[in-house]
């Protein structure tokens, strides 16, 4: 039981009164973001960057882990309530949970959400526990090949399995690559397309990118896209679901925290991706499908239980592999390696408060968020009522003054306002913003273990096809390369009689 | 990331037009009956209108010309061989990578409907743009105290169509709490006029 010493300690760890404090602002600001539809978790983690350069490591981390876990919290909120889902996570929470609201039940919606969060969190964190120091040690063994098969994998899956163009979404992650090239070699030191300036000699620093591209470009989107003024019911009663009801969704809770676990592990997967999938599989499962999309209260339990369950698992692959599963874990590995910590295989062995002191304040976190979650839902139904017109120059400002504390440089905000502009201008022409973030921080990565392999191998690629994890992982990447161009031929094979609706949501609904 | 339903559902009311917001009471009657492929297929049409192909034309050749500008430095950087390789090797396989989908996109992707089409509404985020560029410009001139206020009053009043009275009074707080939290209690070195 040696094993589960340093798991304790981690709990020494998160219970210090800071780590408490910084886990609740967490989950607070993440319930609201998740709340006020516009800003995504990626976009407020981006903004929030600099706020974390004088805490500890852990410190900083627990609390970005916290917005991050407590937008999947805030968004049901909006979804039941308003049809609005606050957070990408939550549009299918829409379907059952708006229905429900529609005939009174908008408490036992939220209420079943919440509690299903809290189950699907806290098993996917018990999972966590077990799984991560055995992928981690696993993936001791990894050497630059693997790493560059991985890394190429990854970034293809983040590609690939986003909303919108692939070949856009590839695009985007070429662009971050190309980014990440910008300073000086890593081999020969040479400069590389700095055009004589000393101020990119070290290389674009991620924080700017992040916090131009999501912060200021997810801003500027939002100000063409005015919301209109939200107006939720004054009142919600009822929140602790009857005996009957928790009986109805168990099932439903269950099958969302296995499922939105493994998902969650996937490079590319995701709470989105997981709580879709969750009520594709509640719909089929069910006896009576037709009460889908009616009010059923597994169609809530189950997308709200995977998608906490997802959030906190894709935090394996980054802690364990040091391979960011999706955009926001892309931002914490940025926020990570500002804080001079590498995360991948020595993480366990060689920073173990910071590993276990992040895995346990998920623990708190979802007891925080239950508690808060229930009791409080009147103060974020009040809180809808803020303004995107007062909130819009505040974050702006935010973002503007937080990039100059970066390094107290003039020349970072000037990177901020150029890539919010890239930013705004990718999503406008359809471009993932995500793959762009996720490639350049695996840039670097990336370019060394491609070049170290190639020495390997005397310059031979096809030594990569020698070593059996990489070659597995290459074959995969192929695969998952080939799919979309197999799925758009079987696609206009039958295009004839396509409706309005969006092909990924109509195949997964 | 792609805006989720809640931004284009949100956003609609005044993208199409600006039009009066629909009272959501109203809308929420609308919606009683709808089936989630109903629901989906009316987020979908609530987006902001698609671009056309010109449009997607015209960031396809963007992506090209820097695609090439990209492979172009890169062998002037030196390219080397695989076992030696010379600064320019790795960027420019990506921009080879990047040149490759950019000719893709130009031939196949030209009539995808993913990219939207600037509307009359576009004029607030290149507002947005315009006042946050003078302010990055006058920040080391005057301190950001002017430039942060009369940004607050071009975002709240003109953008978001707050009163007069509201946009004042919250701009004026915005600017003093700035000030002391980065001036008084972070202490940072952001130029300042007071």
């Amino acid at each position: 039981m040696d094993f589960l010493n340093p798991v304790i300690n981690g709990f020494a760890v998160v219970l210090e009164p800071t780590n408490l404090l910084y886990c609740l602002i967490g989950v607070v600001i993440g319930m609201l973001i998740g709340v006020l539809p516009g800003l995504g978790p990626a976009a407020t983690i981006a903004i929030l960057l600099p706020l974390t350069y004088n805490v500890e490591p852990v410190t900083a981390i627990i609390m970005l882990a916290g917005i991050f876990y407590g937008a999947q919290y805030g968004g049901t909120i909006t979804s039941v309530l308003l049809r609005l889902p606050g957070e990408a996570s939550s549009v299918v929470t829409v379907f059952d949970g708006y229905q429900m609201a529609k005939q009174g039940r908008a408490g036992t919606a939220l209420g079943l959400a919440s509690i299903g969060s809290f189950i699907g969190g806290t098993a996917a964190i018990i999972g966590l526990t077990f799984l991560a120091p055995i992928v981690a040690s696993f993936a001791l063994d990894f050497g630059p090949p693997e790493y560059t098969a991985l890394a190429m994998l990854g970034i293809l899956l983040v590609a690939t399995i986003s909303s919108g163009s692939k070949a856009k979404a590839l695009i985007a992650a070429a662009l971050g690559l190309l980014l990440a090239t910008v300073g000086r070699d890593i081999f020969t030191g040479e400069s590389r397309f700095t055009f004589g300036s000393l101020q990119l000699a070290d290389g674009i620093d991620f924080v700017p990118i992040a916090m131009g591209i999501f912060g200021l470009g997810e801003i500027l989107y939002n100000l063409e896209e005015r919301h209109r003024a939200a107006k939720a019911p004054s009142k919600v009663a009822n929140v602790w679901p009857s005996r009957q009801d928790l009986k109805q969704a168990s099932g439903a809770i269950g099958r969302g925290s296995v499922l939105g676990f493994f998902l969650g592990i996937l490079p590319g997967g995701g709470a989105t991706i997981a709580s879709m999938a969750s009520y594709a599989m509640e719909k089929k499962r069910a006896k009576q499908p037709e009460r889908f999309g009616k009010g059923a209260p597994e169609g809530v339990a189950g997308p709200e239980t995977a998608n906490n369950a997802a959030a906190t698992s894709s935090f394996i692959p980054l802690l364990t592999l040091g391979i960011p599963a999706n955009a926001t874990m892309a931002l914490m590995f940025g926020a990570l390696l500002i804080q001079g910590v590498t995360p991948g295989p020595q993480l366990v062995e060689q920073n173990p408060e910071l590993f276990w002191g992040v895995v346990n304040s998920m623990y708190i976190g979802n007891i925080l968020l239950l508690i808060m979650s229930l009791p409080l839902v009147g103060i974020f139904v009040k809180i809808l009522r803020v303004r995107a017109a007062i909130l819009a120059p505040v974050t702006a400002l935010i973002t503007l003054l937080g990039a100059y504390t970066i390094n107290n440089s003039m020349f970072d905000v000037t990177l901020v306002v150029v890539f919010g502009i890239i930013g705004y201008l990718m999503k406008k022409f359809g471009f993932e913003p995500g793959p762009l973030v996720l490639a350049f921080v695996l840039g670097e990565l990336l370019e060394s273990s491609v070049r170290r392999s190639l020495l390997m191998f005397g310059g031979d690629s096809v030594g990569f096809l020698g070593r059996p994890i990489s070659a597995t992982l290459l074959i995969i990447f192929v695969l998952v390369a080939l799919l979309p161009v197999i799925r758009s031929v079987a696609a206009k094979r039958k295009s004839t009689g396509a409706t309005a609706v969006t092909p990924e949501i109509k195949e997964k609904v | 990331m792609k805006g989720t339903p809640a931004e284009s559902a949100g956003g609609s009311a005044t993208a199409s037009g600006g039009g009066a917001p629909r009272d959501p009471a109203e809308s929420a009657v609308e919606v009683d009956d709808l089936t989630p492929e109903q629901l989906a297929a009316q987020w979908e049409e609530e987006k902001p209108p698609a671009a056309g192909a010109l449009a997607n034309a015209a960031s396809s050749l963007v992506v090209l010309g820097v695609g090439i500008g990209a492979v172009i430095l890169s062998v002037s950087m030196g390219l080397g061989t695989p076992d030696k390789p010379q600064p320019g090797l790795w960027p420019f396989v990506i921009s080879l990578v990047m040149v490759a989908l950019g000719v893709f996109q130009l031939i196949l992707g030209r009539h995808n409907r993913d990219a939207e089409k600037f509307t009359r509404m576009s004029t607030a985020p290149l507002t947005g743009l315009v006042t946050l560029a003078a302010m990055v410009a006058l920040m080391p001139l005057i301190g950001f105290e002017l430039p942060a206020l009369v940004l607050c009053i071009i975002w709240m009043r003109f953008l978001g169509g707050e009163t007069w009275r509201s946009t004042l009074v919250v701009s004026a707080v915005v600017v003093i709490a700035f000030y002391a939290i980065f001036v008084l209690a972070l202490n940072t070195s952001i130029p300042h006029l007071f």
